[in-house]
């Protein structure tokens, strides 16, 4: 049963286990009915579904969602586990894709018999599964930083304590922006996703700060090359901000260079598109000097905690931020730690909740809506959190840093406050 | 046709259904909603069969369809407040338009090209919903809420999120399209549809109108997709727009290949095979598409007219 | 931008997409039009080709130009054989039956991609450009690499033209595609043809992404936009039709790159992707297409 539990070696699918899985499918295929999983036994571990992006667009980022989780797992299961129990991670991939996300969440359910889901990134499929979690009345927890939880329509069952939400993280970078990028902004962002989040959200926090959005040119999916749209940038533009995932932000990058060359505006982006990706990639050379978001830092920094540093030194990566293993293989440090710190948060709500089976789900819901506040050290390494119990969301500080010679040095801190926003739901009102 | 062979055909569909309803109750939880989601893709699958299988036009843009009853409903829930009833219907008409403009537009040229330009309109559809995200959520999509998903017919109340009632509903839509699809294959109508599929310039010869024969089946292929496509919103509560993206159009027709073209019930047995070779590899391993593609491989080389094409050719000869 | 610079941009993007374009089309053109068979992991070639140029340029870690050049000559044998393997393991026992071959080509795409996941990784990888000059234009820079892949293109597209026109397995390819069975009667082993072509096609498919892997990077999911833009490409320009293949990348090309001036970018794809249907509506025979048979 590989592949169901936990492969630690590094996610690649070695050849023998491809051959066992050919063999057990082809023998499952040619004999009718189902396979019978064994059933949780009272006494047997805390059972934690994994919905991972292993195949399709979101598996760079799944598979370090994937070692960050195992770390965390292990570093919880040496201290005892939950309430004394270990965790056990049964992990599902719903191949970034929402329908099957939906089918994932209820193979986790009614399937695998866990007692929790957690751990999706891709906020389509967050929004596709959040229904089947809420109809299951099985809590899920999302490390995907969409503003879908916290807008409210979700449902009830749907938390995000992990990571801050890219409203306010908007919010948060809009005033830093407007003082030491410039005034005037055009903005580059994917016409999907979380692109609708910044959209919706920089403008009015850059004219709160005295700034303003000039253009705001909106990339259709799967676009490969970029060029054409640049003419569109409007020419007394100060800073461009872009925000791009996938893998075309290389060409994007470059294109950008050939385009400007050294003559060209300012640059504040969001890591989101570097992650993963070796900022000293050929053709990154023009992102020199220039500033991007990060939730937590991808390089060691000088003053990093003690919590950092231990952190960092679980999931294995070096001070640049790749595995410590291959130093091409690098990590999507920005996001995810919001994998580690969840599955914090859901011990402590367990905990608190004096969880022990299924039955004690809408009392898990309740604990975790009570949580307020989470305190900076081995189980917050990224920095203290607020929570907001009514919608489902935490608020953490973001960091701002400096491309220079190679490496991402962070230039400034935000505060929680300066995300902060006005909530506009109420999941707590919702009956369990 | 006898009557005998007509009582032959129907009793086994009639068991067909009779066993999707026995196992409603005797399904373990997880399999029973995969069913429910099963029994709906199906019935998109029987919409794109009667018009590759039956009328022999390929097209690769049947999402639209699916979508166009996904988002006729969802939207109208959405924005206008409609019913469930009331939904499901500007689902089945969002599609039939759809289609019949498809159609007349579409059915200027055949073959490849058929391919080709079904491709691009649906193509178009998904940028348009993408474009107007506002309101369609775009990739992210739409949430329907529970509340929003109970149907109240005078006093009593259907709630459609409850798993029993979720795999009736879409057993019924299954029942509706298969026995339809089989009164239409077994129709003159449908007759002269295989007659177009075989030799479309000697069915014309013979004075049929092959070109309001094709517009027809396009517009009933669009009308079930689209009530498919509809049931989803419904039933699931999320419409997105990666059921606009071409994967939900080649889907179709890989359902319809694997369980057999042009056979009532291969859509059924397609989408079965292809869901639980998936279900089942991706349980064993992180490699599950690598098994996904050779199990496909092996089909057709064992089975080149899909399941249901090999058991006709082999065994039961009268299999509709 | 002024307008002029503007629709000078417009035109240089449209022509490096239509020469890109118009060589992987150029593949599925020759798999399309002689064997008649929907070949859905046409992309995946193309995908393995990509991955293939970043696995040479890597492991002989030496001068980018020489990498490069490796790759072009690797990648294309490799993909070719893969293809070779393919068509012999599985199209051939399937008798180019085109259902068949529509899922057979599906299976194959779920292979090729879930390999290139496993072994490769899910990560966007580049390949330095061969050599890197930014052309200065008065109001905007320009990738020498890019104009270059346009020219490559061109002269690739020649020299198919010419093996197809002026060799003896030009005429043989051609006459197979024109009727199989009056070939077979004229002793043309077809069943070689076929797997010669359907390699031919792969490997074209392949060097377009190495082409194309310095300008946009590696990714195991690449495949999919040049799988629908060639299908689109070779019917558009007409079944059969060298010079509508080319023609038809052209108008795609350009119409992508100048309709996106005057609209936002989704907008202008939405447009221009109507405008290509349409011209397949009223004209279904292609550009250069005889009437359909």
């Amino acid at each position: 049963m590989t592949g169901r539990f936990f492969d630690l070696t590094n996610g690649k699918a070695s050849r023998r286990t491809i051959l066992k899985g050919l063999a057990a499918g082809a023998g499952l295929a040619a004999a009718p009915g189902f396979v019978r999983y064994a059933q949780a036994q009272s006494s047997a571990p805390m059972r934690i579904g994994f919905q991972a992006h292993r195949t399709g667009i979101g598996a760079a980022y799944g598979r370090w969602y994937e070692r960050t989780t195992a770390a965390a797992v292990k570093a919880i299961n040496a201290a005892g586990g939950i309430n004394g129990r270990p965790i056990e991670v049964v992990i599902e991939d719903d191949g970034t894709d929402a329908a099957r996300g939906a089918e994932v969440v209820a193979k986790l359910a009614t399937q695998h018999k866990v007692d929790i889901v957690y751990g999706t990134l891709f906020s389509n499929v967050v929004v596709g599964s959040a229904p089947t979690a809420g109809e299951l009345k099985i809590p899920y927890y999302v490390v995907s930083e969409g503003y879908h939880v916290a807008s409210g329509k979700l449902n009830r069952y749907v938390f995000q304590p992990g990571i801050t939400d890219v409203r306010a993280q908007v919010t948060s970078v809009a005033p830093w922006i407007a003082a030491n990028a410039g005034k005037k902004i055009t903005m580059i962002f994917p016409d999907y996703a979380f692109g609708y989040d910044h959209r919706d959200y920089l403008p009015p926090a850059l004219q709160k700060a005295g700034a303003e959005v000039v253009a705001k040119i909106a990339i259709p999916p799967t676009e490969s090359s970029f060029t054409k749209y640049f003419p569109q940038i409007p020419s007394d533009t100060d800073a461009i901000y872009h925000v791009m995932v996938g893998p075309a932000v290389l060409t994007f990058v470059k294109e950008l260079g050939d385009f400007y060359g050294s003559s060209g505006p300012k640059l504040f982006g969001f890591i989101d598109s570097l992650e993963a990706v070796d900022i000293n990639s050929p053709g990154l050379e023009y992102l020199d000097g220039s500033h991007f978001w990060e939730g937590s830092p991808r390089y060691a920094q000088a003053d990093d905690t003690e919590a950092q540093k231990a952190y960092r030194a679980a999931v294995d990566i070096d001070d640049n931020g790749a595995a410590v293993a291959d130093a091409k293989d690098v990590s999507t440090a920005a996001h995810m730690f919001g994998c580690w710190e969840t599955l914090y948060v859901i011990k402590k709500a367990m905990e608190d909740a004096g969880y022990k089976g299924p039955e004690d789900r809408a009392k898990l819901v309740e604990a975790t809506e009570a949580l307020t506040e989470f305190a900076e050290g081995p189980e917050h390494p990224q920095g203290k959190k607020v929570f907001n119990g009514k919608i489902h969301q935490c608020f953490g500080t973001q960091n701002i840093s400096k491309l220079e010679g190679g490496k991402l040095k962070v230039v400034h801190k935000t505060a929680i406050e300066d995300g902060m926003y006005e909530p506009e739901a109420d999941y707590t009102k919702q009956s369990l | 046709m006898t009557e005998a062979s007509t009582a032959r055909v129907y009793g086994l569909h009639a068991a067909v259904v009779a066993v999707l309803f026995a196992l409603n109750f005797l399904l373990p939880d997880y399999h029973h909603g995969l069913f429910a989601r099963i029994l709906v893709l199906a019935t998109f699958a029987m919409g794109y069969n009667l018009l590759f299988g039956y009328a022999g036009l390929l097209s690769l843009g049947h999402a639209m369809f699916f979508a166009a009853g996904l988002y006729g409903s969802g939207l109208a829930i959405t924005y206008l407040g409609f019913g469930v009833p009331a939904a499901f219907i500007a689902g089945l008409v969002c599609g039939a338009l759809l289609a019949l403009v498809v159609g007349l537009l579409a059915l200027r040229t055949s073959g490849v090209a058929f391919m080709i330009v079904t491709m691009m309109f649906a193509q178009a559809l998904l940028l348009t919903i993408v474009y107007f995200n506002q309101w369609t959520g775009g990739d992210q999509g739409l949430v329907l809420q529970q509340a929003s998903r109970i149907v109240t017919i005078g006093n009593a109340s259907v709630d459609l999120t409850v798993p029993t009632v979720r795999y009736v509903a879409a057993l019924v839509l299954f029942a509706v399209v298969l026995f339809a699809t089989l009164a239409i294959v077994r129709s003159r109508f449908g007759r002269v549809l295989v007659a177009i599929r075989e030799n479309e310039e000697r069915t014309r010869m013979l004075g049929y109108d092959t070109f309001a024969n094709k517009l027809a089946a396009i517009v009933l292929s669009g009308v079930f997709c689209a009530a498919a496509g509809a049931a989803y919103a419904l039933l699931f509560g999320y419409v997105g727009s990666n059921f606009a993206s071409v994967q939900y159009s080649i889907l179709p027709l890989l359902w319809v290949l694997a369980g057999g073209a042009a056979t009532t019930l291969g859509p059924l047995i397609g989408t079965l095979f292809i869901y639980y070779v998936t279900d089942i590899a991706s349980s064993y391993t992180s490699a599950w598409l690598l098994i996904v593609g050779v199990a496909l491989i092996l089909l057709v080389l064992f089975a080149p007219k899909g399941i249901l094409g090999a058991v006709r050719k082999r065994w039961i000869r009268w299999l509709p | 931008m002024a307008f002029g610079p503007h629709l000078l941009l417009a035109t240089l993007e449209g022509l490096v997409t239509a020469a890109v374009l118009a060589l992987t089309a150029l593949g599925l053109s020759l798999v399309f039009g002689v064997m008649r068979i929907v070949n859905v992991a046409h992309g995946e070639f193309f995908m393995l080709g990509a991955v293939l140029a970043w696995a040479v340029a890597t492991a002989l870690g030496t001068h980018p130009a020489l990498g490069f050049v490796a790759a072009l000559i690797v990648a294309p044998l490799v993909v070719g054989s893969v293809a070779l393997l393919s068509e012999r393991l599985v199209l051939r026992r399937l008798n180019y039956d085109p259902e068949a071959t529509i899922v057979a080509t599906i299976g194959l795409l779920y292979i090729i991609q879930q390999l290139a996941l496993s072994f490769y990784g899910p990560e966007a990888r580049p390949v330095t450009p061969p050599f890197s000059y930014r052309v200065l234009l008065p109001w905007f820079g320009y990738s020498g690499y890019k104009l270059s892949v346009i020219a490559a293109s061109a002269l690739l597209l020649i020299a198919t033209w010419l093996v197809l026109t002026r060799t003896k397995i030009g005429l043989v390819m051609r006459a197979t595609q024109y009727d199989r069975e009056m070939a077979q009667a004229f002793a043309i082993p077809v069943e070689r043809v076929y797997a010669g072509v359907f390699a031919l096609g792969a490997m074209l498919a392949a060097t377009a992404a190495v082409l194309i892997v310095p300008i946009s990077q590696a990714h195991y999911l690449m495949g999919q936009d040049p799988l629908l833009l060639s299908f689109i490409v070779v019917i558009i320009g007409g079944l059969g039709s060298l010079r509508g293949t080319v023609v038809a990348a052209l108008l795609i090309g350009l119409s992508d790159g100048i309709i996106s001036m005057f609209f936002s970018p989704t907008l202008a794809k939405l447009i221009a992707t109507l405008a290509v249907a349409m011209v397949l509506v009223f004209r279904p025979q292609g550009l250069f297409g005889t009437t359909a048979r």
